[in-house]
């Protein structure tokens, strides 16, 4: 039963199931990106009271969703690193968290471009802007330890502590900076009884949310395939891989 | 388990005789404390109702930074001159070793600061009231600040140039201390009731001395290996 997941901690299996995936993906990704964009832009009502100036929820609630989900994504790889010893997991922890970073970024970015209209100002020390700006310190703290580690086996399960310890103070800096301050409006989706965003609103966004995770995992192959051949370079198989090419 | 508490306790004092040996080193930090303090005045100006407000906040950031910058003394001085390796083959566990450490570490750096606290607090025109909590919230959160910077500083000890490094992979994890701590003293500054923010704190420092010594073990055998 498991055999699936130790064949996925070889680097030559890895790389070429990545490559059977990545074409999928992509595809799957643009789909979901224009119905995404299309139905966000157009296709969904004006808001009665923010306007068109919403639409930049379409951008800005997956970015904030990834930037969470990969951080978490991430402590689970450096977990099955630490306990399994597997190489794999380390190339993908270090792999994501630029693009976690991104996503953080991006999430910051366009919370404060809509902050502009909405509250007045750019920026506000409101409980949710400041966890995910701590995230991304979390974020840069990480890619700065990776880099500062000449050895690449050291730095990458000294990676793999730091997402966990991370991952472990998360939810205590969320909810330290919640307790804190809070000016930001209450959660509009995940309330199931009776969600407070039109479902014409939510198709789209939901349609966003899948492509931009689409879009991490394409990009976090494509980063851990250039990964695994600096690696692996002196192995057989890239060897036997390039020659044939 | 006794053998393991006696080498807590080998470990714990070595440490502090060796601080006490470099006694001018070992003030720094709270000078640097003390230093922070008064320069807030200076840059922002003389208004009382102004720096009682700044007070609790003006506090709590210098001891985030004194406790910054002394964490380096933790493992460096240990990891240069062979001492740490010597630990990780005792037959001890090293998370046993690495709290003794962090203990020393406290006992030289965030007890000071602690102690010199009022003194400062009457510079910034802290209202008396306020006193007592603040020092009870300095002694249940330096530890969790010598704790969690053990982790980032076992992470970076075999870095030549690993100071501001530790501060990025730090400071981030200080943020609940700094909140509930600089909290607490604002609320008995303002009369409100501050029992919450100090369970929180306590629960913080119950937490982080538990999990912290694994952490920081785990990351000094992959700095070591």
């Amino acid at each position: 039963m498991w055999q699936w997941f130790h064949r996925l901690g070889s680097p030559p299996a890895f790389y070429r199931l990545s490559e059977t995936l990545l074409p999928w993906l992509w595809a799957v990704f643009a789909l979901a990106l224009g119905y995404g964009l299309y139905g966000g832009l157009v296709l969904a009502p004006t808001d009665y009271q923010q306007g068109d100036s919403f639409r930049i929820i379409y951008v800005h609630v997956p970015a904030a969703w990834m930037s969470l989900f990969v951080y978490v994504l991430m402590a689970v790889c450096g977990a099955i690193a630490l306990v399994w010893r597997m190489k794999m997991a380390e190339v993908v922890l270090i792999a994501a968290a630029p693009i976690g970073a991104a996503y953080t970024l991006i999430a910051l970015v366009t919370g404060s471009l809509w902050g502009k209209p909405m509250w007045g100002t750019w920026w506000v020390w409101d409980a949710r802007l400041t966890s995910e700006l701590i995230l991304l310190f979390l974020y840069l703290g990480i890619i700065g330890l990776h880099g500062a580690i000449e050895d690449r086996a050291v730095a990458g399960r000294a990676v793999a502590v730091l997402a966990l310890v991370g991952v472990v103070n998360v939810p205590i800096i969320h909810y330290s900076v919640e307790w804190w301050s809070t000016l930001h409006q209450g959660a509009t989706v995940t309330k199931f009884d009776k969600p407070s965003i039109h479902i014409d609103m939510l198709i789209p966004l939901l349609a966003m949310a899948l492509a931009f995770k689409l879009y991490f995992f394409s990009v976090l192959l494509v980063r851990v395939r250039a990964e695994l051949l600096t690696r692996e370079s002196g192995s057989r198989w890239v060897k036997s891989m390039l020659g044939s090419a | 388990m006794t053998a393991s508490w006696a080498a807590f306790l080998v470990v714990m004092r070595r440490d502090l005789t060796v601080a006490y040996r470099r006694r001018s080193e070992a003030v720094l930090p709270v000078l640097f404390f003390v230093l922070v303090v008064t320069l807030l005045p200076l840059g922002i100006g003389p208004e009382p109702r102004l720096l009682a407000t700044l007070a609790p906040g003006a506090i709590w950031v210098a001891a985030l930074l004194a406790t910054l910058l002394s964490l380096d003394g933790i493992f460096k001085p240990d990891f240069e001159d062979g001492t740490l390796e010597q630990l990780m083959l005792a037959a001890q566990p090293l998370a046993l070793l690495v709290s003794a450490k962090v203990t020393a570490h406290w006992l030289i750096t965030g007890l000071p600061l602690t102690i010199s606290a009022p003194i400062l607090a009457l510079l910034m025109g802290l209202p008396a009231d306020a006193l007592d909590t603040l020092l009870l919230c300095l002694l249940l959160g330096t530890p969790v600040l010598s704790l969690i910077g053990a982790i980032g500083v076992a992470l970076t000890v075999g870095l030549r140039r690993g100071g501001m490094l530790v501060s990025l992979l730090v400071l981030p994890l200080y943020v609940p201390v700094l909140i509930f701590g600089a909290g607490a003293v604002d609320a008995a500054a303002m009369g409100s009731p501050v029992a919450a923010q100090v369970s929180i704190l306590a629960a913080l420092l119950a937490l982080a001395a538990t999990l912290a010594p694994l952490a920081a073990a785990g990351a000094l055998r992959v700095s070591l290996s």
